[in-house]
């Protein structure tokens, strides 16, 4: 199993989020995880790449075979996970060729290889943007500053897409974006899927999984997950509404 | 407290008063009648207040006492020295071509003599000469613009200063290549040296400085440089001055400058390391459409402190200035940032803008910083900014989330804070330069070594790094 999430209990400032949860996610699957705002989706992204501020009280984070609960936020990117922010920060001063340069070679140091040649990267940096249709320039473009809403979610993919993880958390990645958009991050992704890589796919809307169509449907309700289905738990979900879940657990 | 030479004294206050009431006659040798009398009204004006301190308002924040408080050797006589000085002061940063103009312990030295015209008209060498040479340009500018109002380091540089700098660029000429004036301190004992410079741009002229501090030794010294600078019409002057000091060392920078109608300026001031830095700038903008950028960038730690007091006179219409001060403040360094700009009553359409940046890496560091706009006229645009903050955390995060290192998050973060000071640098040599510089000082790998960074000594090192922020 790629990642083993067993009994997870996370805090922030001392209020619990996160009250044991259990997730498998294997190779070549995508798993959504829905569910109403507030109930501990984007916590538990930040639980899996380590984010400062959310304290593991209780239970594991497995992936490839070891607990990652105490490793730095850097190694377990290294280690081959990555977060499509809900929110990309935009950093004004680090341009994006250096910043994707150096997360390159911070990969390829962990991996022990050499440092990649800059021809070599210029011609990935070019076959990925086509990938989520980046067409300005990125070379003397600050990370995110002055992107647009869509430019950033597209970014975030693009930069999935040179890194290339074994597992994809996608944090809301269609909110604030308009179908075209959509379409294009969708594609994007669904071109990146393989047997060797995972998507979690963390998701108010159903609307997302028309494009990318997942294996498991996850409904994350009052820190734990409450229900699992195929695809097909998405529609009802939409159909019904979160009420429809909140009732079934008051029975 | 004991004595030096012959002569006892209580303090360094005492000191110098004695030595230039014994010595007037030496010091005043090579003065014209009014560089002579300059000398006397400054040493009455440095004999009545002494040394300022920290209870005067524009000292507040900067102990001036503790780096006056040790026991310093004032020389009034040259000090000869037995190094090979075109060795000392030979300058290998690649790429830049500069002539270097050598000043050793307060003294000019060069073994092509004490004045020297360069191939495109440039005439430099030592104040001390010049005076004699130049009596009429001495009468005309030296001392119109060097006040001692709150500084009376002024006064003392005016009284005691025997030599120092002078660069007269003529009418019309457009220098391309930078002086370069390296100042080394490098004696066997605590030296305090008066400095002053005189820099002269006629109308119509260009020329580029930089103007290198640094130490040899680890000993303690203090430095009183007063410079002033005259752009005359339309000329343009760039000064990039480069502050590298052991931390025992403290520097008291006074800086002048007067422009005249169309002239441009561009001052930077990139202070990488000293125990005690005063950079006092003042630019009076005194002619129709002058522009001004006052730029700055320090990076201190341990318990090194930086005061930049940076003073902008607007006193005609249609001037502009642009103001820029960057710092990064580890440890339990402290910097102060002073930011006067003044508005005549006439001086319409004035534009200048100010800003100060802060990044405090930790608790225990500190900034005081003040902007002080005083404005008379009514057409006018200015603005100011001042921020102190960490670095953020949220990007920090978001480099991290991509497998770069927390230490190498941290170097990407303040370096592109950095930036815009070190992209202003318009010598393309010399940036990259300051660049690797930043980076080294950043990384914790600058430090005040045997010599001079800028200027080894020894063929440039490549330096490696983890992550490579040259631009592709």
């Amino acid at each position: 199993m790629l990642l083993n999430i067993k009994n997870l209990h996370v805090e922030i400032d001392g209020k619990e989020i996160i009250k044991g949860l259990n997730l498998g996610v294997n190779k070549g699957e995508v798993h959504a995880i829905m569910g109403p705002n507030g109930t501990g989706k984007s916590t538990l992204a930040a639980a899996i790449t380590g984010r400062e501020g959310y304290d593991i009280t209780e239970g594991e984070i497995w992936f490839k075979g070891t607990n990652i609960i105490e490793m730095d936020p850097d190694e377990r990117a290294n280690l081959g996970i990555f977060l499509s922010f809900q929110y990309p920060v935009e950093i004004p001063g680090v341009s994006m060729t250096n910043f994707m340069r150096t997360a390159i070679n911070a990969k390829r140091e962990y991996n022990g290889q050499p440092t990649i040649p800059a021809g070599e990267f210029l011609k990935m940096m070019e076959e990925k943007k086509n990938l989520v249709e980046i067409h300005s320039k990125l070379t003397n473009r600050s990370v995110n500053e002055g992107f647009s809403g869509g430019e950033k979610k597209r970014n975030e993919i693009f930069q999935m897409a040179m890194l290339e993880p074994s597992l994809a958390i996608l944090d809301e990645t269609d909110s604030g974006l308009d179908i075209d958009a959509l379409k294009v991050v969708a594609k994007g992704v669904n071109q990146l899927r393989s047997q060797e890589n995972a998507f979690v796919i963390i998701t108010h809307y159903q609307r997302l999984l028309d494009y990318i169509i997942p294996d498991f449907v996850h409904v994350l309700y009052d820190g734990k997950i409450v229900k699992t289905g195929g695809k097909n738990l998405a529609l009802e979900l939409e159909a019904k509404g979160y009420e429809w879940i909140k009732e079934q657990q008051f029975v | 407290m004991k004595t030096q030479e012959t002569d006892q004294f209580i303090g360094l206050e005492e000191l110098l008063i004695h030595q230039f009431e014994t010595h007037s006659e030496l010091l005043t040798a090579n003065d014209t009648p009014k560089v002579k009398a300059l000398r006397l009204k400054h040493f009455d004006a440095f004999r009545t207040k002494g040394f300022p301190d920290s209870s005067q308002e524009k000292w507040r924040f900067t102990e001036i006492e503790t780096a006056l408080d040790q026991e310093f050797k004032h020389v009034i006589k040259e000090v000869k020295t037995d190094r090979n000085i075109e060795e000392l002061f030979r300058c290998e940063v690649h790429n830049f071509k500069s002539e270097i103009i050598s000043v050793l312990n307060g003294w000019y030295h060069s073994e092509k003599g004490d004045l020297f015209t360069n191939d495109e008209g440039v005439i430099y060498g030592s104040l001390k000469a010049a005076k004699l040479a130049y009596p009429g340009l001495f009468d005309t500018y030296f001392g119109e613009i060097a006040h001692s109002e709150n500084n009376s380091f002024v006064d003392l540089n005016t009284a005691m200063a025997q030599d120092g700098v002078f660069i007269y660029v003529p009418a019309g000429i457009e220098a391309s290549k930078t002086l370069q004036i390296i100042k080394m301190i490098d004696l066997n004992e605590n030296i305090f040296v008066q400095n002053r410079q005189l820099i002269i741009l006629e109308a119509n002229s260009k020329l580029s400085l930089m103007h290198c501090d640094d130490s040899i030794n680890h000993h303690s010294s203090l430095v009183n440089t007063v410079t002033e600078v005259f752009v005359g019409e339309n000329a343009h002057f760039e000064l990039y001055k480069l502050q590298n000091l052991n931390d025992a060392s403290g520097l008291i920078n006074s800086t002048f400058v007067r422009q005249a109608a169309g002239s441009t300026i561009k001052t930077n001031t990139l202070t990488f390391n000293c125990g005690l830095i005063r950079n006092n700038i003042e630019v009076s903008l005194n002619g129709k459409g002058a522009h001004a950028d006052v730029l700055g960038l320090y990076l201190m730690d341990k318990q090194q402190h930086v005061d930049n007091q940076i003073r902008i006179l607007h006193n005609e219409p249609n001037c502009t200035s642009n103001e820029l001060f960057k710092g990064i403040l580890d440890d339990e360094a402290s910097a102060v940032f002073n930011g006067y700009i003044y508005v005549k009553k006439d001086a319409q359409k004035t534009n200048a803008y100010q800003n100060n940046k802060n990044i405090l890496l930790k608790p225990t560091a500190t900034i005081n910083t003040m902007p002080f706009l005083e404005i008379y006229a009514d057409d006018v645009k200015c603005s100011h900014g001042a921020t102190i903050g960490q670095l953020d955390q949220e990007a920090m995060f978001y480099l991290r989330s991509r497998g770069i290192s927390q230490s190498n998050a941290r170097l990407l973060l303040m370096y592109a804070f950095a930036a815009d000071v070190i992209n202003s640098i318009s010598i393309e040599g010399l940036k990259t330069r300051i660049d690797d510089m930043v980076k080294k000082r950043l990384r914790g790998e600058l430090s005040v070594c045997e010599k001079c960074v800028l200027h080894c000594g020894s063929p440039e090192k490549e330096y490696h790094f983890d992550i490579d922020l040259s631009k592709l």
